[in-house]
């Protein structure tokens, strides 16, 4: 008894700092409309600049003084961010912004690691509080209830500021129609930067405030994202004091989760996730998001196959491919084979996010799954090598049919983050079941049967199954069901009143999606010889997504070219710097800054532009102006910046 | 006289405590056309998502060709032969016009579901033929991204007609639209209706389309029907006049008359 | 001239939508711009606020040049703005709302305090703590249209204010406007029922496909029953 209520004591205590990096992480989101993804390296960052900080002024106003500075200072790095790269995305879609921010993320964590280094720092206690209060005869760390009774707090702060203030006022309403509060003479860009500022504040304070508890590491961003991720999940994406609940909720989950599973404790929290999901898919507070934006990939122009003249290209150079082993050495080869295994996992992606309009944060998790299922088909059960890739997929299968099913009854935003909950859960039970998946070890000895043993042979392989793959994807994409899964992305509303099952067919899709991305897999496995928690990890996920960001999110074919031009620049880099990280991560940024349509859309701009330059004169009565977007936004408007109020005042009504 | 298409008996929702619609019983008989009006925030909108099925209803009964709707969802009502447009239209703007009626054809022989074969082949002239019979055969290869709004509203007419439906519920069909637009709309479902014995019930805002088009005309106001007849009684009904109409200073000059 | 719309031309990404528009409002003056939807209307108002990204021309407001300022500093000079399709903030109070359109008090504009604005729209005064989604849309309107009062605007852009709205609402909102409009504030209106404009407004102008089709007195528009009939086609 006594020690369940320590026990709760110190969830409540976690809680506190869940609580605000999430509450962060929902304002922001409110005003903004982006998905922080950064917002676990400013809690990351918040605990370093403590870390030094009280390292450097030491006593009671050292240390206090030390962890207010530090998430003034993060406060201030996060408003420099907004004012130079998110002001330029505001207007981008969805994708683009959480993979900005993300490329933040890998920036951060190189350059964490190049300033504080790469080992774990511990902080100081806290002064005033180091001592533990004896609670029904156990000890509870003074510094535990500091933390149980500042929760609360900072809940109440943030109620007074957004109901007692104008400011909090004016935030309110931009959460709700930021175009609209500019119409009505207030400086968004500066009640941006100032949301921006406080939820950076709220996260960097969450960190700088864990120092006393928890070791200081580079790798503390992305775990709590993940966990942040889930509480805002469950509380309502926006919602403050739906943060405030999830993070308790979650925080004693853990707490009491060890005690049950010891290993695998984020099950717990998975399946609570999931229990709140089919009752309430927005959350325990958060409400329906209308369909605030276009999917990414909508596109006014319609898809057409291939004409017969396209095919016999593709034809051309699917045939050269395959006399790649001819002309090269075994170490191009290799690349080539692993370029093709990428090419059909971002197809795969591809489908998923164009064609169903469902942009998967955590699409590694099939991929790896594939790779396991191989890797213990081959050395569990000894399955020859065709059997294992034949098998291997299954469990790629599985988790898309399991996970799935809880991703599609969400949309946008929330879909995304579902998905990268769901990843990064395979990656921990990966990681920490260590008798069975071999944990940081991995599993070794996954080697092709001896006719795929020459590069060459399993260059031919890999090219064969990946050609075949992308061929059946494309097939897909114009066959009937291809046109449901469209359709649920184009209007979900019609898509309903024409007897189609949304739901089923967004299912149906995501475990196509993993199937694919399953036997890229398996043979992933087998050309590396060896599977790792890494293949089924978050970056993992996100060399998905960039490839078809590169590629060219609008066009049927384009991961392919993405995969191609990606993973041969990753390749390189690699092997050129230390610091692939922060390139990459400035990289991704740069591309969303460069082209915050996407890639297709500025080429469809640029295109345009020009033939408006050559209409210019005699025909320019034939830009109708009867295509303005004036009625109906929701319906006619192509990418980009489709108002967001109208739509969804209609829902609120 | 044939059984009625659409019987409502007593239907009633309310939401935390405030009654949105309370006891609102009606029929709707093949071919006719029957106006639902009344002020903003009366429950048109909700009787609406009522008998389409996007909300649940507390007490009540909808029959659709004499059967009974209650815990249908949207998609299963339309199974049952009733076709919809939206107040904002809602259709695929990353497809051609032809590609959006096909999809819903395609839907409703139940071939969705097939993973191969190329989609743009199947049920091309009946396609054609809906989109002939509202006016834009010339329009089928267009991306319908790129439509003006009244050509939207056609092909919404279009798409509701695939599954040869008894029942057409239309929210607001004019909304939005030029004033010839309008007229030329409702012509021409009033066309479709007749030819195909199909009972169309719309709500609308414009009392010039409601008094030209309306076989019929009911007036909800705070949830409960206040009034029901031809539009010449409607129009001059007090009770309507004193919660909606007004004095009928703001719309059409008939009104004088 | 309050406002003065000089040879404006507005783009949406490649699509030309306003050709050389001029228009001109006199202070205290009721000016109503028809024309069917698509014609030009909405993007018209969202030009002069600096809600379209791409438009050339010069818009003079009180004599300054508002062509290149952000929609919050035209805002803030007194060119209040009320947008199509109401969007009220649902999820604030009535009396949050109007907060949201405060702004300081300005010389030669009639100064509103919410006491005032309740007066002029009763029902609003009787729902202070009700929130924006809990109202019916013709209180909607009027709050929308009360919000931007609060900015002491000098002149208001009212986009389509009875669109969607039952008859006898849109004859209160008539009386609205002409109680506005006697405490000296300048209005543009753009309206698509020639029925309501012509109760309220001094002049007009009918546009159509972007273009100034019609400029002139109501009585001049109901004189040339063949303008009104090419464009609005009532």
């Amino acid at each position: 008894m006594e020690f369940i209520v320590v026990q709760f004591l110190t969830g409540l205590a976690s809680a506190a700092s869940l609580f605000l990096v999430a509450s962060g992480l929902s304002i922001i989101f409110g005003v903004t409309r982006i998905v922080n993804f950064a917002h676990g390296a400013f809690y990351m960052l918040g605990a370093y600049v403590a870390y030094t900080l009280t390292e450097r002024f030491e006593g009671f106003f050292g240390f206090w003084g030390g962890i207010v500075a530090a998430a003034l200072v993060v406060a201030a790095v996060g408003a420099l961010l907004e004012i130079v790269l998110l002001r330029r995305i505001y207007r981008a879609p969805e994708l683009f912004q959480l993979l900005a921010t993300f490329g933040v993320t890998l920036m951060v964590q190189d350059l964490v690691v190049m300033i504080w280094g790469p080992e774990d720092l511990v902080g100081p206690r806290a002064p005033g509080l180091r001592g533990a209060v004896d609670i029904l005869g156990l000890a509870v760390p003074t510094y535990d209830l500091f933390l149980i009774v500042l929760g609360p707090l900072v809940l109440g702060g943030l109620w007074i500021l957004f109901h007692r203030t104008r400011w909090g006022v004016l935030v309110r309403a931009a959460t709700q129609d930021r175009d609209m509060v500019a119409a009505l003479g207030v400086n968004q860009t500066w009640l941006f930067t100032s949301v921006f500022a406080l939820g950076i504040f709220l996260a960097g304070l969450g960190g700088a405030l864990q120092i006393p508890r928890n070791a200081v590491t580079h790798l503390m961003d992305l775990s709590i994202i993940v966990e942040v991720f889930v509480v805002v999940v469950i509380g309502g994406l926006g919602s403050v004091l739906g943060a405030f609940i999830a993070a308790v909720l979650v925080s004693e989950l853990n707490a009491f989760g060890i005690l049950i599973f010891p290993k695998i404790s984020i099950v717990l929290v998975f399946l609570v996730m999931a229990c709140v999901l089919i009752v309430r898919p927005w959350g325990l507070l958060g409400r329906p998001e209308g369909p605030a934006r276009q999917p990414a990939g909508l596109s006014i122009r319609p898809w057409q196959p291939m004409s017969q003249n396209q095919r016999l290209v593709m034809l051309a150079v699917v045939v050269a491919a395959g006399f790649a082993p001819f002309v090269t050495g075994d170490y191009a080869l290799t690349v080539l084979a692993e370029i093709a295994v990428f090419a059909l996992f971002a197809a795969s992606l591809h489908f998923l996010m164009t064609v169903g309009g469902l942009a998967s944060f955590g699409h590694a998790a099939y991929f790896g799954l594939g790779a396991y299922g191989a890797a213990f088909a081959t050395t569990m059960f000894g399955m020859p090598m065709i059997g294992s890739l034949l098998l291997g997929p299954l469990l790629g299968v599985a988790g898309a049919i399991l996970f799935g099913w809880f991703c599609v009854r969400l949309s946008g935003v929330y879909f995304a983050m579902l998905t990268l909950a769901f990843a990064q859960i395979a990656w921990s039970v990966a990681f920490q079941w260590v008798e069975v998946t071999g944990g940081d070890n991995g599993i070794l000895g996954v080697w092709p049967a001896s006719w795929a043993a020459s590069p060459a042979a399993f260059y031919w392989l890999a090219l064969a199954v990946s050609v075949a793959g992308i061929v059946a994807l494309r097939v897909l994409v114009f066959s009937p069901f291809g046109y449901a899964l469209r359709a649920t992305r184009d209007s979900a509303l019609r898509s309903e009143a024409i007897g189609i099952d949304r739901s089923r067919v967004q299912w149906a899709a995501f475990v196509i999606a993993g199937t694919f991305a399953g036997i890229a897999g398996a043979l992933f496995a087998f050309l590396k010889g060896s599977v790792f928690p890494d293949n089924l990890a978050i970056p993992m996920s996100v060399d998905g997504l960039v490839m078809v960001l590169l590629g060219g999110i609008e066009t049927v074919s384009g991961a392919v070219v993405g995969a191609i031009v990606y993973k041969a620049l990753a390749i390189w880099l690699v092997s050129q710097t230390d610091l692939s990280k922060l390139v990459l991560g400035a990289i991704i940024v740069l591309l969303v800054v460069a082209f915050p349509k996407g890639i297709v859309g500025f080429a469809e701009d640029l295109l345009a532009r020009r033939r408006a330059k050559a209409d210019d004169g005699g025909a320019a009565a034939r830009t109708t102006p009867a295509k303005a977007p004036a009625k109906a936004p929701a319906a006619t408007s192509g990418s980009g910046a489709a108002p967001i109020a109208a739509p969804k005042m209609e829902a609120a009504r | 006289m044939s059984a009625p298409i659409l019987e409502v008996e007593k239907l009633s929702k309310s939401y935390g405590g405030v009654h949105a619609v309370r006891g609102v019983s009606f029929t709707l008989a093949a071919g006719e056309i029957l106006a639902l009006i009344g002020p903003n925030g009366a429950g048109k909108s909700t009787c609406f998502n009522m008998l389409n099925g996007q909300i649940g209803r507390d007490t009540g009964s909808v029959k659709i060709l004499g059967r009974d709707t209650t815990g249908l969802r949207p998609r299963e009502i339309w199974r049952l032969g009733v076709g919809r447009t939206f107040q904002i239209t809602a259709t695929y703007p990353s497809m051609t016009v032809r590609e959006n009626v096909q999809v819903a054809l395609l839907s409703h022989h139940r071939e969705l579901g097939r993973l191969f074969g190329f989609a743009g082949a199947r049920h091309r002239a009946e396609a054609d033929r809906l989109l002939g019979l509202v006016g834009m055969r010339d329009l089928a290869e267009r991306p319908c991204g790129e439509l003006a709004y009244g050509d939207l509203k056609r092909l919404e007419l279009a798409i509701a007609l695939v599954n040869e439906p008894k029942l057409l519920l239309m929210d607001e069909p004019t909304a939005g639209m030029a004033p010839r637009e309008r007229v030329a709309l409702m012509r021409l479902t009033a066309t479709i209706a007749r030819e195909q014995s199909i009972g169309v019930l719309f709500t609308e805002h414009d009392m010039d389309v409601v008094f030209e088009h309306a076989d019929r005309i009911m007036v909800l106001n705070r949830g409960s029907l206040i009034a029901g007849g031809t539009p010449a009684e409607v129009r001059n009904n007090p009770d309507v006049k004193a919660v909606y109409l007004g004095e009928g200073s703001v719309y059409g000059g008939e009104a004088a008359a | 001239m309050k406002l003065e719309v000089h040879q404006l031309n507005s783009f949406y990404g490649p699509a030309h939508i306003l050709f050389d528009v001029d228009i001109n409002v006199g202070a205290g003056e009721v000016v109503a711009l028809l024309g069917r939807n698509g014609a030009g209307k909405s993007t018209t108002f969202r030009s002069i606020v600096g809600l379209v990204a791409r438009r050339e021309g010069r818009i003079l407001f009180e004599g300054e040049d508002i062509t290149a300022r952000p929609t919050h500093e035209i805002v803030r000079r007194g060119l209040g703005y009320v947008p199509e399709d109401r969007r009220i903030f649902t999820e604030l109070t009535v009396e949050e709302n109007l907060m949201v359109g405060e702004q300081p008090e300005r010389t030669g504009a009639p100064r509103w305090t919410p006491e005032k604005l309740y007066a002029l729209f009763p029902n609003l005064g009787e729902m202070r703590g009700r929130l924006g989604g809990r109202m019916s849309g013709g209180e909607q309107q009027m709050l929308t249209i009360a919000r931007t009062l609060m900015g002491n605007p000098s002149l208001v852009l009212l986009d389509e204010p009875s669109e969607g709205l039952a008859p006898k609402i849109v004859e209160e909102m008539a009386n609205a406007i002409l109680a506005m409009k006697n405490e000296g504030l300048s209005i543009v209106l753009s309206e698509q029922n020639l029925h309501f404009a012509r109760l309220i407004s001094d002049r007009a102008y009918i546009i159509e496909s972007g273009r100034i089709r019609f400029g002139g007195t109501i009585r001049e528009l109901e004189e040339s029953p063949d303008i009104r009939d090419a464009y609005l086609a009532v």
